[in-house]
């Protein structure tokens, strides 16, 4: 059969085969209760946002989004009592999303982030209130003005809220609950781009410093997309490679235990589609925990973003995007593990060490926290590497701590304030614990817990990470963590010392005094950790107890 | 009966709280309560050792345990009391001369403010010492190792008001603590090595430890001894720490304290005896610093540094008997005791002597004294005699034992050993006799004070001249009580063993010409001290004199190597932290600074360049992941 005929004969079988049924899907409802509360939420949210008067729309959003979340979670805890994290653990909507420990442990989590997030969001009492009192969030007025313009600043006079923020992050949310419990790699790459559209629209909805915003969100997007591209182009070619998407497919084409597809014959089993599919898929998830080579947008939109997002997306994104790469690595590729085991000792190294040293010459604390991000991004991955139990158990926990420390920091950030908006600029912070004990002291566990100091839930999560490496073997690698975690301790160190063994400055900014919404925010970071720092086991043990992938 | 083991250190440990934490309503009595707790701990003392002596030979040993310290796995603290044939001599030696000492204070400290808390720190001592001694392991010795340390710098330094006496309390501490850290690492070789610091225990298992371990853990309790008992090379605080009131320079540097290391080594014989190493350091040692001591003492015009020398010198004797093994052990422990009698008696005449002469202490000032203080003259003058080993007395029994033991050591050591005994025994005489003739004979040599006051030198009260004539009493009788029938020797040998050895010379040849020698030392001291006035500005003296008399150069030794050697040694670290360590570091936290500058002119803010270091860098992973299977 010459070429064109085989393309016919394609389409006339595909056109012939009208008669044949495809099954309805099965679809379980209540495993899935988690994502679906969420983007209930989120669908409710922009009907709110449609047609309730806008005077009522910021409670209503906060009710809405937080009456998902509260859901959501409380789904995630019966879901696990109900045993779905062990031993009922299983693929629910056919195949397409599995409900096993580490999804319902991760989803447990950002869940939590998201409301400690919502919480910020809602966080009204920081900015001066608009002129005609009107109390005033974050976020920009009418963000589809111009920055600068009459339109801008008369919408800023009438006391304007983007209270779509709220929807927007629901569906954030809730494509992050679905990227890492996502069974097969479309769906995953559906998941990617749920969570990040909106995020990438987040990002430019600053009050302050709307060009810097607008500027940090268009950096993210056409990055994001690239990445994006890398992501599909390396599930095409793992297709190519597996004939199927599905996670424990291509585990078992890796394996050598499926029967190929005929139609796929050529390629089924051809290793220079799976290693340049897996590496191009890693590009993808790299660029979202913002590893080295793939973190240079890290710094720009850390800082462009509003605040209160910037830790939203450094927290959530991190917990999304390490949890797909875990299940990607420990159950769709566990086969090639020492093809791709090298290549991720490298980029952890590098991003451990390049993210240490560069934010030593940081001088704005969002880009500090940004650059320290990256550093705690190869720590993680020091977990990953180890490839055994123990290894998803570290990074989970670490995921847990570190989110709650990264959420408390940028939560202390909005609150040191001039005219200007938040002084972000180091030099500013100098002497804040003489004027603000309480907070610079917050604000310095913080720093602590990021160092890994022990009592803090920093030291019990880099432990972990380590001990699970150097148990699989890495050693150098841990080596190389301690000794980057060593070049970090000292910029931590040095804003401590900058706030507490430095003389304040006459015109240095003020501490604003925030609502009950960022306080409970920060008081949750703190608490956690402590909590986490003090008494690791119990969490620990959680996480060791979900640390089973289902394929 | 066992169970009153415990009231021996009760009692001084009650007593030293009660007076230290009784406040000044004890100032009236609290003197006296202090003679009583010493005085019952004695009488205590004495029911044990009837009792002890009224059983078999292998009865004798009595254990009380009290309870567990530190319960940790294999490392268990125990705090158990050991009375045996040895201890109860120390025991008896410690309370007896101790309650002696304690009733003489109570005349000599008379007039002093503070003497309420004197006798809190004469308790303590009397409690730490006794607890020294009667502890069944090491940990617990350890405990009063430190505890009569502490005492005797507390005591040193009892009259703090003087910066002579601060310093010298300071140097006996700084010293002390060099050698007890020997102690401490002797301890920590026999956990390591045995798992317990038990002495019973620890002497069972002491033949299966290596060679190497054992001579270490011999040569550390000798550096332990050397500190405390002022052996060579940690000698030099001895004679500064007569700063401290007489009663504790009779009572804890010279009959009780500072033998302390002497007992450490009959102790641990099991552990000196499978180290011939060890014995042979410690044989040199104790001759070396008998020697040292002696030419000390003959140089020294001040009464109390020539009783010191003395001490240092007898000491040496002691150390090196015990370094002997088996043929010294009884009789180290025998002179410790004789040593205990006419030594303390000395330093109450010299104490009774100072307290008539309004506290002078320079002998140059003397002269003539026993037509003034006849008691203090024939007290002083029979351990005088004693000391220098006049036959008949305690000092001839004790000391003629160790001169023939070193002898029956053997070989060419042997001979080395014995006339370094001998020619210790001839300037023991000569410094001796040159004390006794500068203070008791002569004319009367004194002169009024800075403030006019002419000394009238008067005999001191009963309080004082009893214990001087009980001491002396001990000083005459105890040599020939110990030697009669062997009794001594028959008693410790259970516990120390005992080894006749085979002298070259025999006993009454070792004892002729040690009577030779002692003669010699007195005739030539008579010739220059008896037979032509002595001169109340001292001569130039040879080098050897101005040498003695600077402690034979002692401190500036330890000045120039020791001080001088830590200070070059402190600038060097301090040099090599500054420039090495902290240079690595700067140079390190340098680097990162220059690296981070650099690196972060990468991220330009051009969103075209971080897309093309993303595709760069997927392009390395790529090439990386194929690359890893090529390989």
């Amino acid at each position: 059969m010459s070429v064109p005929d085989t393309v016919h004969s394609l389409w006339t079988v595909a056109a012939s085969s009208t008669t044949q049924t495809i099954p309805t899907p099965h679809i379980e409802y209540g495993q899935l209760s988690p994502m679906l509360a969420v983007f209930g939420a989120a669908a409710l949210g922009i009907l709110a946002e449609a047609f309730l008067p806008r005077r009522n729309r910021y409670w209503a959003q906060i009710g809405i989004a937080m009456a998902g979340l509260v859901g959501a979670f409380v789904a995630v805890v019966v879901l696990a009592a109900q045993g779905y994290a062990g031993t009922k653990a299983h693929l629910a909507a056919m195949g397409a999303v599995a409900v096993d420990g580490p999804s319902l442990f991760l989803q447990g989590t950002i869940v939590l982030i998201a409301v400690v997030s919502v919480l910020g969001f809602a966080e009204r009492h920081l900015e001066p209130r608009s002129s005609t009192g009107a109390p005033v969030d974050a976020f920009a007025p009418q963000a589809a003005t111009v920055p600068g313009s009459d339109a801008e600043k008369s919408a800023a006079r009438s006391g304007f809220a983007t209270t779509e923020v709220f929807p927007l992050t629901m569906f954030a949310v809730g494509g992050m609950l679905l990227f890492p419990a996502a069974s097969d790699l479309l769906t995953m790459f559906v998941a990617l781009e749920v969570f990040s559209l909106p995020l990438y629209l987040l990002c430019a909805l600053a009050r302050r410093r709307r060009l810097l915003s607008q500027e940090a969100a268009v950096k993210y997007f056409l990055l994001g997309a690239f990445s994006s591209a890398f992501f599909l182009f390396g599930l095409a070619l793992i297709y190519g490679y597996a004939g199927t998407v599905s996670i424990g497919g291509i585990a078992d084409v890796v394996s050598g235990t499926a029967t190929p597809t005929p139609a796929l014959a050529n390629t089924t089993a051809n290793d220079a589609l799976l290693l340049i599919g897996l590496a191009m898929l890693g590009v993808g998830l790299l660029f979202k925990v913002g590893a080295v080579p793939f973190h240079a947008w890290t710094p720009d939109v850390y800082q462009g973003a509003p605040t209160p997002v910037t830790g939203f997306m450094a927290s959530a994104t991190k917990v999304a995007a390490f949890g797909a790469t875990l299940r990607l690595l420990y159950a769709a590729f566990p086969g090639v593990t020492w093809d791709w085991r090298p290549v991720l000792w490298g980029v952890a190294i590098l991003t451990m060490v390049v993210g240490a040293i560069i934010a030593v010459t940081q001088t704005d604390v969002k880009r500090l926290l940004a650059y320290s991000s990256i550093a705690h991004a190869g720590f993680i991955l020091t977990g990953v590497i180890a490839m055994n139990k123990a290894g998803v158990s570290a990074v989970l926990f670490y995921l847990g701590a570190y989110s709650f420390v990264t959420l408390g920091a940028f939560a202390v950030v909005t609150l040191v304030r001039d005219a200007g908006g938040e002084a972000t600029h180091l030099s500013r912070w100098a002497g804040l614990g003489r004027r603000s004990p309480l907070v610079a002291a917050t604000f310095a566990l913080f720093l602590l817990a990021f160092a890994g100091i022990p009592l803090t839930s920093g030291f019990a999560g880099k432990f972990a990470v380590f001990q699970a490496a150097a148990s699989s073997g890495a050693t150098p690698l841990v080596i190389v963590g301690v000794l980057s975690s060593a070049v970090a301790a000292f910029f931590y160190i040095r804003v401590i010392v900058l706030m507490f063994f430095s003389d304040p400055r006459p015109d240095g900014p003020t501490v604003a005094v925030p609502s009950a919404f960022t306080a409970t925010a920060i008081a949750l970071g703190v608490l956690v950790t402590l909590g986490l720092g003090i008494l690791p086991q119990y969490f620990l043990h959680l996480a060791d107890q979900a640390s089973v992938f289902v394929r | 009966m066992d169970n009153l083991i415990p009231v021996l250190v009760g009692l001084p440990l009650a007593g030293a709280a009660v007076l230290l934490l009784g406040g000044r309503r004890l100032d009236r009595f609290g003197h006296w309560l202090g003679v009583l707790a010493s005085t019952a701990s004695f009488g205590v003392g004495l029911v044990l050792f009837f009792d002890m002596l009224s059983r078999s030979t292998a009865q004798r040993p009595a254990f009380e345990h009290l309870f567990t310290w530190v319960p940790v796995a294999g490392f268990q603290a125990q705090v158990g009391f050991q009375l045996d044939q040895l201890s109860v001599v120390f025991v008896l030696l410690i309370t007896g001369v101790g309650s002696l000492i304690h009733l003489y204070s109570v005349g000599y400290m008379a007039h002093d403010e503070r003497r309420r808390r004197f006798f809190g720190y004469l308790n303590l001592f009397l409690a730490a010492m006794l607890l020294l001694v009667l502890a069944d392991n090491y940990l617990l010795l350890y405990v009063g190792w430190e505890g009569v340390g502490l005492a005797s710098y507390l005591l040193i330094g009892f009259w703090q008001h003087k910066p002579s006496a601060a310093t010298a309390a300071k140097k006996a501490f700084l010293v002390n603590r060099v050698g007890d850290i020997g102690l401490s690492v002797a301890i920590m070789l026999m956990f390591s090595t045995f798992g317990t610091f038990a002495f019973g225990p620890v002497f069972g298992a002491a033949h299966t430890a290596s060679q190497g371990t054992l001579t270490g853990i011999g040569l550390m309790l000798l550096l332990a001894a050397c500190g405390k008992s002022a052996q060579v090379p940690l000698q030099s605080w001895l004679g500064d720490a007569m700063e401290g009131p007489t009663p504790v320079s009779a009572l804890i540097h010279a009959a009780t304290m500072v033998t302390a290391g002497v007992y450490l080594i009959t102790r641990s014989s099991a552990v000196f005896n499978l180290a011939p190493t060890a014995q042979l350091a410690t044989v040199c040692v104790g001759a070396v610093t008998l020697l040292f001591g002696a030419i000390v003492g003959c140089a020294k015009d001040d009464i109390k540094k020539a009783l010191a020398g003395s001490t240092m010198s007898q000491i040496g004797y002691m150390v090196m008997a015990a370094g002997l093994g088996p043929i010294g052990y009884v009789f180290a422990i025998m002179h410790l005791v004789t040593h205990g009698f006419f030594k303390a008696g000395l330093f109450l005449g010299a104490g009774s002597v100072m307290h008539g002469m309004n506290d002078e202490v320079d002998m140059r000032r003397y002269g003539g004294l026993r037509k003034h203080m006849p008691l203090t003259f024939v007290t002083f003058g029979l351990g005088y005699l004693a000391i220098i080993g006049f036959p008949g007395l305690s000092g001839y029994f004790s000391k003629d034992k160790i001169i023939e033991a070193a002898f029956a050591h053997g070989g060419t050591e042997g001979w080395i050993l014995g006339t370094a005994a001998l020619v210790g025994a001839a300037v023991t005489a000569f410094y001796m006799t040159r004390v006794m003739l500068m203070t008791f004979f002569g004319e009367k040599r004194w002169q009024p004070d800075a403030e006019g006051h002419e000394p009238h030198p008067h005999e001191s009260p009963s309080t004082m001249g009893i214990p001087m004539v009980v001491l002396a009493v001990g000083s005459v009788g105890a040599g020939a009580l110990f030697a009669w029938n062997s009794s001594f020797v028959k008693w410790l040998t259970p516990v120390t063993g005992h080894d006749e050895g085979h002298s070259p010379l025999s006993s009454w040849t070792v004892s002729g010409i040690t009577f030779a020698v002692i003669a010699l030392g007195v005739l030539v001291a008579w010739t220059m001290y008896g037979r032509q006035p002595v001169q109340a500005t001292p001569p130039v003296g040879s080098l050897l004199t101005r040498a003695a008399r600077r402690d034979l150069l002692q401190d500036d030794f330890n000045h120039v190597v020791l001080v001088g050697g830590g200070q070059h040694l402190t600038r060097f670290l301090v040099y090599l932290d500054a420039k090495g360590f902290d240079g690595v570091v700067n140079g390190i936290a340098a680097a990162v600074g220059g690296t981070s500058g650099r690196m972060r002119k990468l991220q330009n803010g051009y969103v075209r360049s971080y897309a093309l270091s993303m595709f760069g860098g997927a392009l390395v992973l790529v090439a990386t992941t194929l690359l890893m299977r090529a390989v």
